[in-house]
């Protein structure tokens, strides 16, 4: 009764639910009992975002503590940090290159972790992380807001999904006139 | 056909397969996407209410009227309609009404942890727990079979984790009208309730109560699951899920009607098990029964937390603490406690940031509401005292400044929020002659829980046009002198405003008006700082704006950092411009 577990983290406005709007019908479309979790209301004002998204043949709790996670996909550094804890010491995690400082930090006295401070922290957590320039590469195809789908490209390379099902799913999901953008988006995580 | 269905959704799917025809809600999360999803259906009127009481008055009188009928509400909203629950329990309903509280374990957006079970209890009502998606649909209909059956209010009580969880859920077609609509007749000894009228009907109450646990005795969700006999978990709402992922091999008895309890079936699963085990979110219901009912508890509050919500690692751990199940994997340590905290924030370009700016810079003390404004609590605007409930506020200040204290007290309250619970303590200002000033911070929406409509948008639920509420005629008709309109993003119009309405020294209402930055279609502008002239000196930091940065540039004379805006934050609200004393910041033509 193993159960396959996701946490996507990032900051309000990433696309972290999309994403994991995605990742649950992939899911679904493979024929597995899916739950997914999310807390709405004052946390979408720019805080700290964490979605869940279990996947199994059957699926009782729609949520996991920490150290209960098998993979999570962060799209913002600081927030990897902030929800590293939930990652079994064997999950997979893969992380964003992105910096939002938040106001602690931009104008407060607060300072951003360093990047050697980062890999550490992982490192310690576990031993596969990935750390991956979806940013930059949803930029090289035109718009910042393909990060979330070149993250799940790079997401799928560990799931044993076929790629077509994806593909399906983002197709259902994506406006017409970003379904070529988001392909390539797509393509381009899974070579990361 | 199968969709993934959050429990809201599967709510207002529920309302719509089971017949109903009217629904009415106040926003509050996480309740507020059951009336936005069930406007979504041509076949249901609904509207959003001023206020909680009013969303269950107005569904009671749709449900005296023989119709199907839904209410729904945050935990805390049905405090607000707590009278109107306790006389419809007296009344009945004639069609039929389901009324769905939606509670706040771990209080992701709420002022408190209250467990309403205990309202099922307290006004003699059943009350139904789904746990996922498809019992939230599920039960919407069945609630409505109850209510028709046993002419009764009947509350369907959700949770966050419930609400805002997506699982499958089958889907059906819309039934018609229920099968025998209940036409509205004169009956002035069920539906009025005098004394000497509510006295006759509270044995009828007692007796459907009874007649109730009798039904859950049957009820299709109180349900024993046996297993393994050695452990038997009592458990409701999700978690009974949290409990079948710990005990895989446990016997369960799952409550899906909450009240009045199955009291035999209880018994039947008690002699059958070795272990009894209660597993409930939040306070000790169901243990406190079934402790009255003189069963032995194995484990239930002692163990397993009161404080904050449930997951399966907080259940296992709980449960080993018990000795109940194997020790759990380490929680992982990875000691980033000090990292820079991202709480929620006022957006760059808020209209209520200048307001909370200048009521500082004033040294006052403010009584604040229920809205995106109570984040000007914390740090760098750090401008609130005191935040209670809807529409506190305005009391709260008057009771301060009547009382005497060192200092004066103005109360700030949002529009949507105002029109909720803010009528009766700003007419109780001026009846009672103090010299509050309250501020209603009018951005033209519902802002915290998704921007909704509500009385003075001149929009309803269904998106029909329709009447503006007047906050200054409203005041001066209270016999308010002191009415003063002003745009907040103007700090010199404000200031001035704020300090003739303090000087008065009397009842004064002070509206500051300016709309949502998420009513834009685009931002209105664009400003940078001349590093050439920034020295440095910290003021627009003070304003809390999520789009002021530290510079990389230091200040020669005084070491510290310059600022910088971020281009993709900056609405253009101009508020840094004005409180910049080197003429620093300025506009930027936009590509």
């Amino acid at each position: 009764m193993k159960t396959t577990n996701f946490a996507l983290v990032g900051v309000g406005g990433q696309g972290v639910l999309l994403a994991s709007d995605i990742l649950s019908q992939v899911g679904v479309a493979s024929g597995l009992d899916v739950k997914k979790s999310e807390v709405h209301g004052m946390a979408q004002r720019g805080g700290s975002v964490l979605s869940q998204v279990i996947w199994g043949e059957k699926v009782y709790a729609p949520l996991q503590g920490k150290g209960d996670i098998d993979y999570l996909l962060s799209f913002e550094l600081l927030e990897t940090l902030r929800w590293l804890d939930f990652l079994r010491p064997t999950g997979i995690a893969i992380v964003n290159e992105q910096r939002l400082p938040p106001l602690a930090v931009s104008s407060g006295g607060m300072e951003y972790p360093g990047q050697e401070r980062i890999e550490k922290t992982l490192a310690r957590a576990t031993k596969q992380y990935y750390i991956v320039p979806a940013l930059a590469k949803a930029q090289e195809l035109g718009t910042d807001r393909a990060t979330n789908v070149v993250l799940l490209g790079a997401l799928s390379r560990h799931l044993d999904v076929p790629k077509k099902q994806w593909l399906d799913v983002i197709e259902e999901r994506v406006p017409k006139k970003y379904l070529e953008l988001n392909r390539r988006a797509f393509a381009a995580g899974r070579e990361l | 056909m199968r969709a993934l269905l959050s429990g809201n959704e599967a709510v207002a799917r529920g309302a719509y397969e089971s017949g109903v025809v009217f629904a009415s809600a106040y926003p509050g999360t996480p309740s507020t996407e059951i009336l936005e999803n069930v406007a979504k259906y041509d076949e249901i009127y609904a509207e959003w209410s001023p206020n909680e009481k009013v969303a269950l008055d107005t569904a009671i009188g749709a449900a005296y009227a023989g119709k199907r009928v839904l209410a729904a509400m945050k935990h805390v909203g049905l405090n607000v309609a707590a009278e109107s629950l306790f006389y419809s329990a007296y009344t009945g309903i004639n069609g039929a009404l389901v009324i769905v509280t939606a509670d706040d374990p771990g209080l992701h957006s709420s002022q408190n942890e209250q467990d309403n079970r205990y309202y099922a209890k307290f006004a003699k009502v059943p009350m139904l727990e789904p746990t996922d998606s498809q019992e939230s649909k599920d039960f919407v209909g069945l609630g409505l079979e109850i209510s028709e059956q046993f002419d009764t209010p009947v509350l369907l009580r959700m949770t966050t984790r419930i609400c805002h969880s997506m699982s499958i859920v089958e889907l059906g077609e819309r039934t018609a009208a229920p099968p025998s609509p209940q036409p509205y007749e004169r009956n002035i000894q069920k539906y009025a309730m005098l004394p000497g009228f509510a006295r006759a009907r509270h044995p009828v109450i007692e007796q459907r109560l009874e007649d109730l646990a009798e039904y859950a005795e049957t009820f299709p969700y109180n349900k024993i699951e046996w297993g393994d006999r050695s452990l038997g978990i009592v458990a409701n709402g999700v978690s009974y899920q949290y409990a079948r992922e710990v005990f895989p091999e446990a016997s369960f008895l799952k409550l899906g009607m909450s009240w009045p309890l199955p009291e035999r079936l209880i018994r039947e699963f008690a002699s059958g098990v070795e272990k009894l085990v209660v597993v409930e979110e939040l306070d000790p219901f169901l243990e406190e029964h079934l402790k009255i009912m003189g069963l032995k508890v194995a484990a239930g509050k002692d163990y397993f937390p009161i404080v904050g919500e449930f997951n399966p690692r907080v259940v296992r751990e709980a449960a080993h603490k018990a000795g109940l199940v194997g020790k759990p994997s380490p929680t992982p340590e990875s000691g980033v406690s000090d990292l820079p905290p991202r709480p929620p924030v006022l957006c760059a370009g808020c209209p209520h940031r200048p307001v909370f700016y200048m009521l500082k810079k004033h040294g006052l003390v403010v009584n604040g509401d229920i809205g995106c404004y109570a984040l000007a609590t914390l740090a760098p605007i750090s401008t609130t005292d005191t935040i209670g409930c809807m529409g506190a506020s305005i009391g709260v200040a008057h009771g301060m400044n009547k009382a005497g204290f060192e200092g004066r007290a103005v109360a700030t309250i949002g529009d949507s929020t105002f029109w909720h619970a803010g009528m009766p303590p700003l007419l109780n200002v001026i009846y009672n002659k103090s010299n509050t000033v309250t501020l209603i911070v009018d951005n033209e929406t519902t802002a915290m829980t998704g921007h909704q409509n509500h009385p003075s948008t001149g929009r309803t639920l269904k998106g029909e046009e329709t009447s503006r509420g007047d906050f200054e005629a409203l005041a001066r008709a209270m016999g308010y002198e002191e009415v003063r309109t002003v745009n907040p993003l103007n700090l010199k119009e404000l200031e001035e405003a704020l300090e003739a309405s303090l000087e008065a020294n009397k009842p004064a209402v002070l509206i500051s008006r300016s709309p949502c930055i998420f009513l834009y279609k685009e931002r209105p502008g664009l400003f940078e700082v001349d590093l050439d002239r920034c020295n440095a000196c910290g003021r627009c930091f003070e304003i809390g704006c999520p789009a002021i940065i530290r510079s990389s540039e230091i200040d020669e004379k005084t070491g510290k950092a310059k600022a910088e805006i971020n281009p993709i934050l900056c609405f253009g609200c101009a508020v840094c411009e004005q409180v910049c004393a080197r003429k620093a910041i300025h506009t930027v033509e936009e590509q």
